[in-house]
């Protein structure tokens, strides 16, 4: 049992509320091939790509549904070369218009097409502080230097700038020198993400682990710079769930806020759900957005807090949380519908300590590179 | 000096460029949006970006507001401080230079 039978009680009420932002995954092609990357293990091809107007269509009906912000992802998106009509696709529904990008295929001249084109915000990956280790984490030689050339074009385009930067093992203990480097790049804002286990991440976890003495000197690293920082760059980060003791409030709530659309059409309530195998979720191809934000299954699921098992269902923290990450309960327990084994309270809790430990100490540090 | 500093009653603040100020009609209010932030405008809210141009002191938005709603001009002034700093460690606000 996995527990993703669709109740037929569930599928009685619409749901009223609408999404705030939507992530466009254009492609999966991407020239980066880093080992936690958040693309399913088996990628989409070029060939099923929704085109320009399916994307153009897409970003109409999601300002109609009350989708406020998109953000323009992959894979890598700039790969796209329809991405300036798609930007401005997007403005004329009045979405805040956000590029993910790791940089690498960028000119300035593409980014002031962008720009034109009507782009509020570029967000840049950056793999390490040090060009010898970024690069062989993401295994593009000469990547880590053309993301520093790039975020100067960044700026001068005018661009606010966020720098994105994923850590684990293998870099956590440059954190400092990252945050820095993102200060010099003249970055609004940094986000510092730990990776999360699922797909390629969950794969290469033994490689990516860190271990509970570098996550201590970085949460506290990472509030000194809170500090230091304050009123010249923002920094959001967030504690890692294998070390935390309350699972975090994941997308917001499962189909709460938000949604993500794959390059071939499949509407998701979370970027990493098609993890949870035996679901099936909805394309544009064959619904409505606003049919499938309303109605399908999928998105139903795990909505509200009735789905949830004890110890949830009669915790104080019900509905703080939501219920945590849905894939994670799945990927641990077995069982999306499963307590977060994050939680203390989790009967998996013991489980996902001890597999962190040994991850950590394992000492493997080779990856299987996405490709 | 940051613009969290430089915020004080002689300034001049303005939204930065990349920040827009937009009606959102599925939910009917108005909001804020910035990078990875969509932040809900109150009508207070609102009546103060509407006057953040850099062209006016905050003293000069703040008695324009208590004129306009008939309120003590310090309490309207600290209201008017507290809004652009929470802007300010968004990185959402500029101040506009007067040396010139």
């Amino acid at each position: 049992m996995t527990g993703l039978e669709t109740p037929s009680e569930r599928t009685a009420a619409a749901w009223q509320r609408p999404p705030v932002g939507m992530l466009a995954e254009l492609t999966h092609r991407c020239p980066l091939q880093c080992p936690y990357c958040s693309n399913p293990t088996t990628l989409s091809r070029r060939s099923d790509e929704l085109s320009t107007e399916e994307w153009a269509d897409i970003f109409r009906q999601a300002a109609a549904l009350g989708v406020l912000q998109v953000h323009l992802s992959g894979g890598e998106p700039t790969a796209r070369t329809d991405l300036p009509e798609l930007i401005a696709a997007a403005r004329e529904n009045g979405l805040y218009t956000n590029l993910i990008t790791a940089g690498v295929l960028l000119t300035p001249e593409k980014i002031r097409a962008y720009k034109d084109s009507g782009l509020d915000h570029l967000q840049l990956s950056i793999q390490d502080s040090e060009a010898a280790n970024a690069d062989r984490i993401a295994n593009h030689k000469g990547g880590h230097a053309k993301k520093l050339a790039v975020a100067a074009w960044v700026r001068e385009a005018g661009l606010p700038l966020t720098v994105n930067a994923v850590v684990h093992r293998q870099n956590l203990d440059h954190l400092e020198a990252i945050i820095d480097l993102a200060a010099s790049l003249g970055a609004h804002r940094l986000e510092i993400a730990h990776v999360q286990y699922y797909g390629w991440a969950l794969r290469n976890r033994a490689a990516l682990m860190p271990t509970a003495e570098q996550v201590a000197r970085a949460n506290a690293a990472a509030a000194a710079a809170l500090e230091t920082y304050r009123g010249r760059m923002v920094i959001d980060y967030v504690v890692p769930d294998y070390y935390a003791q309350r699972p975090k409030r994941c997308m917001d709530g499962w189909g709460n806020q938000f949604f993500a659309i794959t390059p071939r059409g499949l509407v998701l309530p979370c970027h990493a759900a098609e993890t949870i195998t035996g679901m099936t979720f909805s394309s544009v191809r064959d619904h409505e957005l606003e049919w499938i934000w309303r109605h399908d299954p999928a998105f139903q699921r795990f909505r509200g807090t009735d789905w949830m098992p004890e110890p949830c269902q009669s915790c104080d923290f019900r509905d703080r949380d939501l219920g945590g990450c849905r894939c994670q309960a799945f990927a641990i327990a077995g069982d999306a519908a499963a307590t977060d084994p994050v939680c203390a309270l989790s009967p998996h809790h013991d489980l996902l300590v001890a597999m962190a430990g040994d991850d950590a100490a394992s000492g493997a540090p080779r990856y299987h590179h996405r490709r | 000096m940051t613009v969290l500093e430089a915020i004080t009653e002689t300034c001049r603040p303005k939204l930065a460029d990349f920040v827009r100020v937009q009606f959102d009609k599925a939910r009917e209010r108005w909001v804020l949006q910035g990078p990875e932030r969509v932040l809900v405008l109150d009508d207070t809210g609102k009546e103060i970006l509407d006057r953040a141009t850099g062209a006016v002191t905050v003293s000069e938005i703040a008695a324009r507001l208590a004129e306009e709603y008939d309120a003590p001009a310090d309490v309207i002034r600290h209201d008017v401080l507290a809004v652009l700093r929470l802007l300010a460690e968004k990185n959402f606000l500029e101040i506009v230079d007067d040396r010139s």
